[in-house]
């Protein structure tokens, strides 16, 4: 463990029963920095993300953050550590029968041992700083995406967490609430002096506001680099994703037998040829 | 033929195994709940902001149940009662069957539909959107913020809704006896005050109103808790908290007239 680095994933493997996940991944997130994990759909990004907030366990493996190995922590330990980092969830997980204030101030009130008014100071900060603070009121149901997911935002960094980690944080957004986002990830993270790792599959917005991106394909780590680097890739995996192409590494076709042997083909040929 | 036996038959064996091990995973559940139940304490507010949702909000179904098995039973009993001149006791009839077995096992089966079903759709919803992982991932733990709080206020609902219910029965048969057939008021009330034992009777309703709610809103939250995060899930998981809660409230009751009436005299 160096101290320059929060997060160390070393040799990670992760399988749902028989199923591997991950296969041997090694990350290092270093502190202060924005690091972007990013993959196609159900490439086990997410599963990452969940093994560094423990809530998952390396089948093999170390993942330690701040130099404590997450996995061998019980769960006093773990909930200890969660105080020090959050996650921001794909769709926000607003909590949906309380007001935005409240969904800002639960981690204050569960936590800190705050009078009422510091709760209200510290809460129209973060959501003045995510631009807002007009909305506390309203209840979640009331909020468009891009608004749910800016409170998500204040809420993940409410407590000044040391690591902040989104899973998704552009899915789904207009490109306006997009890059409102990215830039907000950004500006908090060095704002706070905390670090983030961004889980994510959009790679034009990610570019902009990342120091350091990792490319997962099929559970392994493909390529990684900053992004000029990734720019100038000439990995076959890395350049599909990067330019959006349809068909190469990452196959267009969900393994299956030849068309000719589905459609019956090749059998029907032979029979003309026999006939 | 053979083949399709044997396929019913491990299908059979299958649901069985199943069932029982959804019965040991809901008794482990309860232990976490308890074992999870310091914060519903120190924080009582928590409690008292979902006894308003589970056991306030259920008052007028509750309430308007109540009047009207009353009044059905004052006038089912009259008709019997007259018939061996036992008019004046349809005040005890109806206090009794109230206050024994129709006010503790209605108003549950009641409550279950009313407050289980909202309860595990809520649960459900929080898991399938993420809003129980997030909580636990703030380090704050959904058993004791979210599960804990509601099962204590369904405990505490439940007798109170019975008593309720069965207060409100009693009314109706009064509304019955007295009012509409003329039963001697005087007759009505003494006999009753007469008849029913505070112990064996009042307290009893209580004990199953009791014992009710537990299973009610153990059945509810676990079911919420373990439905798969999807609309199909969270509908099915809604079902299964009415089915089970209603099953579950006859069978109790059941056990409890058994083992609660042996010292009655």
């Amino acid at each position: 463990m160096t101290a320059e680095n929060l997060v160390e994933i070393d040799a990670v493997t992760f399988g749902y029963g028989r199923r591997l996940v991950l296969e041997g991944i090694n990350m290092r997130v270093p502190r202060g920095k924005v690091v972007a994990i990013m993959g196609g759909s159900g490439c086990g990004k997410t599963t990452l993300l969940r093994l560094i907030g423990g809530q998952l366990r390396p089948t093999s493996g170390a993942v330690r953050v701040g130099g404590q190995a997450v996995h061998e922590l019980d769960r006093d330990g773990l909930y200890a550590l969660r105080r020090r980092m959050s996650m921001q969830f794909q769709f926000g997980a607003l909590f949906t029968d309380m007001t935005v204030f409240d969904n800002v101030a639960f981690p204050l009130r569960e936590h800190a041992d705050l009078t009422e008014d510091m709760v209200r100071d510290l809460v129209l900060m973060k959501l003045e700083a995510v631009g807002l603070r007009g909305a506390h009121n309203l209840m979640p149901s009331e909020l468009s995406g891009g608004m749910a997911r800016r409170v998500a935002l204040a809420r993940a960094v409410v407590m000044d967490p040391m690591l902040v980690m989104y899973d998704e944080p552009f899915a789904g957004l207009d490109p306006i609430a997009m890059s409102v986002v990215g830039s907000l990830i950004r500006r908090l993270n060095d704002a706070l002096g905390a670090t983030s790792i961004v889980v994510t599959h959009d790679v034009v917005e990610s570019l902009q506001i990342v120091d350091y991106l990792y490319f997962v394909a099929e559970g392994r780590v493909v390529g990684e680099g900053t992004p000029a680097q990734i720019r100038a890739t000439t990995l076959p995996v890395v350049h599909q994703f990067v330019h959006g192409e349809i068909d190469g590494p990452v196959p267009f076709h969900y393994p299956a037998p030849t068309y000719d042997e589905d459609l019956g083909l090749a059998q029907a040929r032979a029979e003309a040829a026999h006939a | 033929m053979l083949e399709r036996a044997r396929r019913s038959l491990a299908r059979i064996g299958h649901n069985f195994i199943e069932n029982i091990w959804r019965v040991g995973a809901m008794t482990r559940f309860f232990v976490m709940v308890l074992a999870a139940s310091g914060t519903s304490f120190r924080r009582f507010r928590l409690v008292m902001r979902e006894v308003y949702f589970t056991g306030v909000q259920s008052l007028i179904i509750i309430l308007v149940s109540g009047l009207f098995i009353g009044m059905v039973l004052g006038l089912q009993g009259f008709e019997t009662l007259q018939k061996y001149g036992a008019q004046e006791s349809i005040g005890v009839l109806v206090a009794l069957s109230l206050v024994r077995e129709l006010g503790p096992v209605v108003s549950a089966l009641l409550f279950a539909s009313r407050a289980g079903s909202a309860i595990t759709a809520e649960i459900g919803l929080m898991k399938a959107t993420e809003q129980l992982t997030a909580m636990d991932m703030m380090a704050v733990s959904p058993m004791a913020r979210v599960i804990a709080p509601r099962f204590w206020a369904g405990v505490i609902s439940m007798p109170m809704l019975a008593a309720m219910f069965s207060a409100m029965g009693v009314f109706g048969g009064y509304l019955v006896g007295v009012v509409l057939i003329g039963v001697d008021n005087g007759a009505f009330w003494s006999q009753m005050q007469a008849a029913v034992d505070f112990r064996y009777d009042v307290m009893n309703g209580v004990i199953k109103s009791f014992v009710f709610g537990i299973a009610v809103t153990v059945i509810a939250t676990f079911e919420g808790f373990d439905a798969p995060p999807t609309a199909e899930g969270v509908s099915g998981a809604t079902t299964r908290t009415v089915v089970s809660s209603a099953l579950a409230i006859l069978a109790l009751d059941l056990v409890l007239t058994a083992s609660l009436l042996r010292g009655d005299h």
